[in-house]
């Protein structure tokens, strides 16, 4: 078992949340409360939690990795990839199992961690490297290699804050990918700089697999994983559901998230029309919940008149993954319907949503906007994008990512 | 490669396991010899970082206890005409407040590590501790600079060091376990309650009251000088006095108490400090 480099056992990690676990930010908050009502402060600061004020972010997670293997973890936001790899990167620690690890650990979870604006490209290229976990005789040796990488010479001695954020990030992963770590965490880094750079980052991180090293590798591009991992996990809700070779796990990530079918909550406001069925359809009109932005997709919904209604008239709104309401499309014309079943669906073009995540809401309304039947996040979906490699995360990207027509003169 | 190799087939154990926390754990002071010399790039930056853009750069470190020297010798030497021992007031106060200074600066920011740094501890692992201990060898740098105009002083008003000068480096080390004592056990806290903060600010002005920098501790009355000696920071400044300028209070079997306390809230503080540690990620 000498090539063993990881094994993990029975890990979990447990938030506690909800509301009797008041968070006190302040001092006096806390005294105040002591004071207000000591035997309820009491009481709920020393009984253990319940069940439902744990959140468990990861559960039962079980695997091993051998040496030279390229780890893909695949799983949707929240499925507990990124608090897998803090556990790994001891950022945060397990609340029950363990995991050894056979060798030293790099993490990349994020790059130019540790940047200084005020610091010149190569002070903070030791800097960096230093975090990262390097040893100064190491950079040494390597710093010309580093900067030749970010192709940066001629900037070493200016502050990073002159640069622009596509060199910073240049920079950082030249450090980053010039680890020599046993184990090496990644996490996402290829979201950055242009096409290009990303090819060259993909190389290396190809390179450090052929040099027998180990690599945990997360990311949301589906096809960089297939492209670099040998074996992946599949994470949902905090659980491994699968693991094993990668192509198999992608065809379980994707099945698995096309043939569920949501259970349908609906509120009614007014009686006599109901949403009965919701669905999401990709142009090939195959249920799915990833959605590729190149293609446009379709909402369809399935609704019950039990009574004449003389003016109805049906939306979709779509809500990402900061709350932030992205659309609203009604079907402006409203018509009469008889009692009957009705099927309406609705097409999102190609090329529209930022990749990510988005909620649906679908409603049943008539022209005084008065509700008769709504369905609140009854569906959701991923939009993923293969030429861009998006952080899903940030916000820079704006609400809507559409395609529009250019003309430079 | 191949090295590598070699290397961790040796190895049945693994190198790092990863377990939930349990109970206290040991000191970690091998961990942070481990991690020294990101110890020193991280001070290194934080000096760097702090002159850089800065016109006067490092004589901002002198001007602030010039100030404080200026406006002690005026208020208490010169209008409140208060006893200097027979020293010159600027240096009698320039004296306590080299050490006090160094002092604050400690607990300050130290106690604030954690907070500032936030970022990064979101996203890499490394001792914690290594950022309370680089404001510690940060503000002594500071110190040695200010020094220099002590030495100025002394030479202008021709005083000559005692030669117990050599006791010197220890009453630095003395200031500097009180400081970090204080600064982790208000990290830790900070962590959880933000408002500590304004507490820190105003508790540090009130303490400089509390210790011999703008008066002589002749004024303080017989019958409570037991108490007022507690203070650790009343050994470091006498302590400058006596080894410097030759008068204040030289060290007596009295000052093992405020020594003990120190040692017992410095080694709860780092156990307290690496506790919290573990969790910190969750919490910030």
């Amino acid at each position: 078992m000498s090539d063993l480099m990881i094994r993990v056992d029975s890990l979990g990690k447990c938030y506690r949340i909800g509301a009797q676990q008041q968070r006190y930010d302040t001092l006096r908050e806390r005294l105040v409360n002591l004071m207000v009502s000591p035997f309820d402060y009491l009481r709920t600061t020393l009984r253990a939690p319940t069940e439902e004020e744990n959140l468990w972010a990861l559960k039962d997670i079980s695997f091993e990795v051998k040496q030279g293997e390229v780890l893909g973890i695949i799983g949707r936001n929240g499925s507990g990839k990124s608090t897998l790899l803090k556990i790994f990167s001891r950022i945060t620690t397990p609340t029950i199992g363990r995991a050894d690890l056979y060798g030293q650990v790099g993490s990349l979870l994020e790059v130019g961690t540790g940047f200084h604006p005020d610091l010149t490209g190569r002070e903070n290229v030791y800097m960096n490297g230093i975090i990262l976990g390097m040893k100064k005789t190491e950079i040494d040796t390597k710093f010309d290699e580093i900067v030749e990488f970010a192709g940066m010479e001629r900037f070493l001695e200016t502050p990073v804050k002159r640069y622009s954020s596509g060199m910073q990030v240049r920079l950082a992963f030249a450090v980053a990918a010039h680890l020599e770590p046993e184990i090496l965490i990644v996490d996402e880094v290829l979201a950055v700089g242009d096409v290009a750079f990303q090819q060259k980052c993909l190389g290396k991180l190809q390179a450090v697999s052929q040099e027998g090293r180990t690599v945990l590798f997360v990311s949301h591009n589906l096809g960089i994983i297939m492209e670099l991992c040998s074996h992946a996990i599949l994470l949902h809700e905090g659980k491994m559901i699968a693991s094993g070779i990668t192509s198999e796990i992608v065809k379980t990530y994707v099945s698995k998230y096309s043939s569920q079918t949501p259970e349908l909550v609906t509120t009614t406001h007014h009686e006599g029309a109901v949403i009965t069925q919701v669905a999401l359809l990709d142009h090939q009109k195959q249920s799915v919940q990833v959605i590729d932005y190149d293609f446009p997709f379709f909402i369809e919904f399935e609704f019950e008149i039990s009574k004449p209604i003389h003016t109805l008239s049906q939306w979709v709104r779509l809500e990402n993954q900061f709350g932030v309401s992205v659309l609203f499309a009604w079907l402006a014309y409203q018509q009469s319907y008889q009692a009957d079943n009705y099927h309406a669906v609705c097409e999102i073009p190609a090329q529209l949503l930022t990749p990510g995540r988005y909620y649906v809401d679908i409603g049943l309304t008539n022209h005084r906007v008065q509700f008769y039947n709504q369905a609140h996040k009854c569906l959701s979906f991923d939009v993923i994008s293969g030429d861009v490699a998006f952080d899903p995360n940030d916000r820079e990207w704006g609400v809507i990512y559409p395609k529009l027509s250019w003309r430079i003169d | 490669m191949a090295k590598t190799q070699t290397s961790m087939s040796q190895t049945n154990q693994p190198v790092i396991s990863i377990v939930p926390p349990q109970g206290w754990g040991k000191l970690a002071s091998q961990e942070l010899w481990e991690y020294r010399e990101l110890l020193w790039f991280w001070t290194l930056r934080g000096i760097k970082a702090r002159y850089r853009q800065m016109a006067l750069g490092p004589l901002w470190v002198l001007l602030n206890p010039i100030i404080y020297m200026l406006i002690f010798s005026v208020v208490f030497g010169g209008l409140a005409k208060l006893p200097s021992e027979g020293v010159p007031y600027p240096v009698f106060t320039y004296t306590a407040l080299l050490p006090w200074h160094y002092f604050f600066d400690v607990v300050n920011f130290s106690s604030t590590s954690l907070l500032r740094e936030k970022e990064v501890m979101s996203k890499i692992y490394f001792p914690r501790l290594i950022f309370p201990v680089s404001t510690a060898i940060d503000a002594f740098i500071d110190l040695m600079v200010a020094f220099l105009v002590l030495i100025a002083l002394m030479f202008y008003y021709g005083i000559a060091p005692s030669w117990h000068i050599w006791t010197l480096p220890l009453y630095v080390l003395f200031a500097g376990a009180t400081a970090l004592s204080v600064g982790l056990w208000c990290a830790t806290i900070m962590v959880r309650f933000r408002d500590l903060q304004h507490a820190i600010s105003y508790g540090l002005s009130a303490f400089m009251y509390a210790t011999p920098v703008a008066y002589s501790a002749t004024l303080i009355p017989e019958r409570w000088l037991w108490l007022y000696q507690l203070n650790p920071m009343y050994w470091v400044i006498e302590g400058w006095r006596w080894s410097l300028l030759g008068i204040g209070q030289p060290p007596q079997p009295y000052m093992l108490v405020s020594l003990l306390i120190v040692v017992f809230l410095l080694i709860s503080g780092l156990y307290i400090f690496q506790h919290q540690e573990r969790t910190i990620a969750d919490w910030i």
